[in-house]
């Protein structure tokens, strides 16, 4: 391979630099549905394609770097593309494949922005992910980091003529500056006063374990808030629906694991080794957003709104994930931490596939039916069958059910967790057990959700007559949606070939890999021999013969005699669809067991109301409890500044003298 | 993989499907004794699910292909657990590709099918079967996994029939932290088959059933396979309550014919056991409100966690 005239950085920023040029061209002429909305989609999803299977290659090859001549005079670009680098960028390249494909199909004319700008602010925000993987110096990374928050920010806002759309995109803009701030903070911290931002002199440099603390905490809250990790996640169910389907897609399946990145980056890489009670603290963040997050989902009445809360669940495992992997790392177990790490970034990929998957069959359904709200959809498997079935894979999946990829990364998780009776410290191993049951818990949970998912939206009686109108999203649509679908079957069919791609990540970052420890290619055991194995294949076939065998083994001996009449409705005469359970009703079990977790307000109807009116707001407390309370210190901190401004030319040139003769006063001493 | 080690597999798939109706049967007759009552035949059940597949089938005009898969997926499931559970011998060439927790997700998946088919018709009963079973569900199948981690824990392996043969063959000692988790395995047992005190089998209650609320739309051999499979899915349960806390008798190591011999009549007597003593637990409790079920399955998962306390505390 090595003959090949490119190396693979090169090719990486062809692939992205490609990607801009589209965006670019889109602009040639903006009202065009067929130009940028076809053509040049599907170029963007040749050049993902092209970008995995670059990556794909590059993990197998040692560190390359690059000092790119742009930017400002005497600060020009450090790239760098090691195995952590390209196992997100394999992410990325793979999920917009289908992402762009879908797209390629979605977008319409007179749906807010005009094609061709989204087009541009598309693409840009592809590269600009793919740059933030690629940079090895804070000065690209950040701007590569900002140009990914603004492209993504003009495409929360393509609908910006409603007004709850600029708000939510405003949330999102605000939060994801914040997290930029600490993140700008934690560089600064980690230079360590030699004024060197390259991220080699990072590596080189040694920090105190009190500053590197210093680092980490604002690592966490920088890169967790663009990630959605509890209390920071606000902005994630504003933004998420808000967002066109493909964007959402983007955003909750590769933007959050760009944020993952660039933790793995700060903790594992320019920290040198962890300390490990800072996996303590991921862990418990983690796995507090992730029951916090399906709970949630579990009371949403809109369909975009709950997979946002189930990505914000499926963050805080990946965060559980690599806590852990901290944990390990910073107590010297380096085989533990190889399989937690795995752990992670296996479920970072799994997560990228179904969530665009979920998101994608969201899009299909709102451009079927006009309809977010799950109160009024329902049925349309009959309607829509092949959104329906594929997004039933992602809707497995997600709820981590084998043999689909989910459950893989869950049973990685889960026997690194029970690993855990060799730490040191007895305390630690008391509680990392109880962490396995947090996992399990929000596992099952998110089955629940799903459940309520798909069968409100897609099983049942349609809610409303129009829905009877629905047709099948167009065939680039399907495309996109069976290659994210493909992407959930193999992903957890061949765990054992991903497995042995991810450990250059886990020897690059802390020094080992994770074994295959059984003779068979398709059975996944990386422990100590005869300790755990699954052979997903094999469960898949044995599922499929016995299933296979009992229909051919009825027909046979039996009968195929089918009689179609209506659903029994228990001789009260005809059912409705308003019979069925609503979405609120769905939640209503887990309102119920964990009622602290939400604000409930009920507005109940009294016996004598003529109009009674039945109503019940969830919200969350955390507005109420930290934003709320916080935005009004800010409002009082704002106003009590404010007398400064009294409105008359001469106190503000008296300002200006103070401020002069202070300076003066500065320069002579 | 040897050609006795297939023979165990094979025949632990067969006398579980077989056998498992008989073990239903077998529940009912004691209830009825316990209850006064004159007794049906223990050969009850094969006689429901034989009527049953003569019948013609009836479906809602409505219903997707889903609802009609999802018998054969449940059915199918079902099957493959009884083959990964180690109820006659630990040899099992099958176990190697799916261990404790893929076996908890197996069954996971079987639900998951059960209540979307039984969404899939948009009746009332169905959806509110369906939103209660996936609520007992989300408890009991943490508590589930987490009696699983114990033994794990303690044998130092996921893997069902290694964990049973480390246990059947460690020096007889006790183990407190498996007294506490086999407390909560029961009560797991006693809400996943739809069992008093979370649900009735014999009654259709609306406002409390469950199990049979998602069943409502099945008919002829649709219903059939379901319950046939439901029957299954109490056979299987108690196996692992077998593989778990009894596992003495278990043809361990390289199995020899008379292993088998010896194993079989054992596990019959066991299921004997374990039904009469399920008839007594039912007989004596009272089905509790639909509302009242979280706080028992919260006591189940309370327990198996306490369990896992005891065991990192002690050891044992």
């Amino acid at each position: 391979m090595s003959a090949l005239p490119v190396s693979p950085l090169s090719a990486c920023l062809g692939l992205l630099a490609a990607w801009g040029i589209i965006g670019v061209a889109g602009l040639v002429r903006p009202m065009s549905v067929r130009l940028s909305g076809r053509l040049l989609f599907l170029a963007g999803a040749v050049c993902g394609l092209a970008l995995a299977l670059v990556s794909l290659w590059a993990l197998e090859l040692p560190p390359e770097q690059l000092v790119l001549p742009i930017g400002l005079p005497d600060l020009p670009f450090h790239l760098r593309l090691d195995a952590l680098s390209a196992v997100f960028l394999l992410l990325l390249g793979a999920a917009s494949v289908g992402i762009s494909v879908f797209g390629a199909g979605y977008f319409r004319a007179g749906e807010g922005t005009a094609p061709g700008l989204l087009c541009l602010q598309f693409h840009l925000f592809l590269a600009s992910m793919g740059m933030v993987l690629l940079a090895d110096d804070a000065y690209a990374f950040m701007f590569a980091w900002e140009v990914m928050a603004l492209s993504s920010y003009f495409l929360v806002t393509t609908q910006h003529r409603i007004a709850e759309i600029r708000r939510a995109g405003f949330l999102y803009l605000l939060i994801a500056h914040m997290g930029a701030l600490a993140i700008l903070l934690c560089f600064g911290v980690l230079h360590g006063g030699h004024w060197e931002f390259t991220f080699a002199a990072m590596r080189a440099g040694h920090l105190t374990p009190l500053w590197a603390t210093i680092a980490f905490l604002l690592a966490f809250a920088g890169f967790g808030a663009k990630a959605g990790l509890v209390p920071l996640h606000v902005w994630l169910p504003e933004a998420h629906p808000a967002a066109p389907s493909p964007v959402s897609a983007l955003m909750s399946g590769v933007m959050l694991k760009v944020a993952v990145y660039g933790l793995l980056r700060v903790c594992f890489d320019l920290l040198g080794r962890p300390l490990w009670w800072w996996g303590l603290i991921v862990l418990a963040v983690g796995l507090f957003s992730a029951v916090y997050g399906v709970v949630f989902a579990a009371v949403q009445t809109e369909m975009k709104r709950l997979l946002a809360y189930s990505s914000i669940e499926n963050i805080g495992i990946v965060c559980a994930g690599a806590g852990l992997a901290m944990v390990f790392a910073g107590l010297g177990m380096a085989p533990l931490a190889a399989l937690a790490l795995i752990a992670t970034l296996y479920h970072c990929l799994n997560h990228a596939f179904m969530k665009g998957l979920l998101f994608l069959g969201t899009g299909a359904v709102l451009h079927a039916t006009g309809e977010r709200n799950l109160g009024k959809l329902g049925g349309l498997m009959r309607y829509m069958p092949w959104t329906a079935w594929l997004t039933l894979i992602g809707a497995l999946a997600i709820s981590s059910l084998p043999p689909l990829n989910g459950f893989v990364s869950e049973w990685l998780l889960l026997q690194a967790f029970l690993f855990t009776d060799q730490i040191p410290r007895a305390f630690i191993n008391m509680l990392l057990p109880l962490g396995a049951a947090v996992i399990a818990l929000s596992a099952a949970l998110a089955a629940y959700v799903m459940v309520k998912f798909y069968g409100v939206i897609f099983l049942g009686a349609p809610r409303e007559i129009s829905l009877m109108e629905a047709r099948d999203c167009g065939m680039l649509e399907r495309l996109g949606l069976i290659w994210l679908a493909a992407g959930c079957v193999l992903l957890g069919l061949a765990p054992v070939q991903v497995l042995a791609r991810l450990n250059a990540v886990s020897t690059l970052l802390v020094g080992t890999g994770v074994g295959q420890h059984a003779q068979q290619w398709w059975l996944l055991a990386p422990l100590v021999e005869g300790r755990a194995s699954y052979g997903p294949s094999a469960f898949f076939l044995g599922v499929l013969a016995l299933v296979l065998l009992t229909a051919v083994a009825v027909r046979i001996f039996y009968h195929r005699r089918v009689r179609l009449t209506g659903a029994w409705d228990c001789g009260f005469g005809p059912l409705d669809s308003r019979m069925q359970d609503t979405a609120e009703g769905f939640g209503q079990p887990i309102r119920h067991v964990f009622q602290p977790f939400f604000r409930i307000e009920r507005e109940l109807p009294s016996p004598f109301d003529h109009d009674p009116k039945y109503r019940v707001i969830v919200s969350e407390r955390i507005w109420y409890a930290l934003y709320e309370p916080l935005a009004r210190i800010m409002r009082r901190a704002a106003d009590s500044v404010a007398w400064l401004q009294q409105g008359r030319v001469t106190t503000y040139l008296l300002y200006s003298f103070i401020t002069l003769l202070l300076l003066l006063g500065v320069v002579l001493a | 993989m040897t050609l006795m080690e297939l023979l165990t597999q094979s025949l632990e798939i067969i006398v579980a499907v077989a056998a498992a109706p008989l073990f239903l049967g077998w529940i009912n007759q004691c209830r009825a004794w316990l209850q006064n009552r004159r007794a049906p035949s223990v050969l009850q059940p094969y006689r429901t699910i034989r009527k049953l597949f003569h019948k013609d089938a009836v479906i809602a005009n409505t219903a997707s292909p889903l609802f009609r898969i999802t018998p054969y997926i449940v059915f199918g499931a079902m099957t493959l657990a009884a083959a990964i559970i180690p109820s006659m011998g630990t040899r099992l060439p099958f176990t190697a590709a799916a261990d404790a927790i893929a076996l908890v997700g197996l069954l996971a998946t079987a639900r998951v099918f059960m209540a979307l088919a039984a969404m899939d018709i948009g009746t009332a009963f169905g959806s509110f079967g369906a939103r209660r079973e996936m609520m007992v569900g989300f408890l009991a199948e943490p508590a589930l996994l987490m009696v699983i981690f114990v033994a794990s824990l303690i044998s130092a392996t996921t893997s069902l029939p290694a964990i049973s043969e480390h246990l059947a063959t460690a020096a007889l000692g006790l183990y407190p932290s498996l007294a506490f988790t086999a407390v909560a395995f029961t009560m797991v047992l006693l809400a996943e088959n739809a069992r008093i005190p979370i649900d009735n089998p014999a009654t259709h209650l609306e406002l409390t059933m469950i199990h049979e609320a998602m069943l409502l739309e099945y008919s002829a051999r649709h219903l059939a396979l379901m319950e046939w499979a439901a029957a299954l899915k109490l056979f299987n349960y108690a196996c692992i309550g077998f593989a778990l806390f009894v596992p003495w008798g278990l043809a361990a190591g390289a199995v020899a014919p008379t292993a088998l011999l010896v194993a079989i009549p054992l596990l019959a007597l066991k299921l004997a056991l374990a039904g009469s003593a399920l008839a007594l637990v039912e007989s004596v409790s009272a089905k509790l409100r639909v509302f009242r079920a979280p706080e028992f399955l919260a006591t189940a998962f309370m327990f198996a966690v306490l369990g896992l306390l005891v065991h990192l505390l002690l050891g044992a």
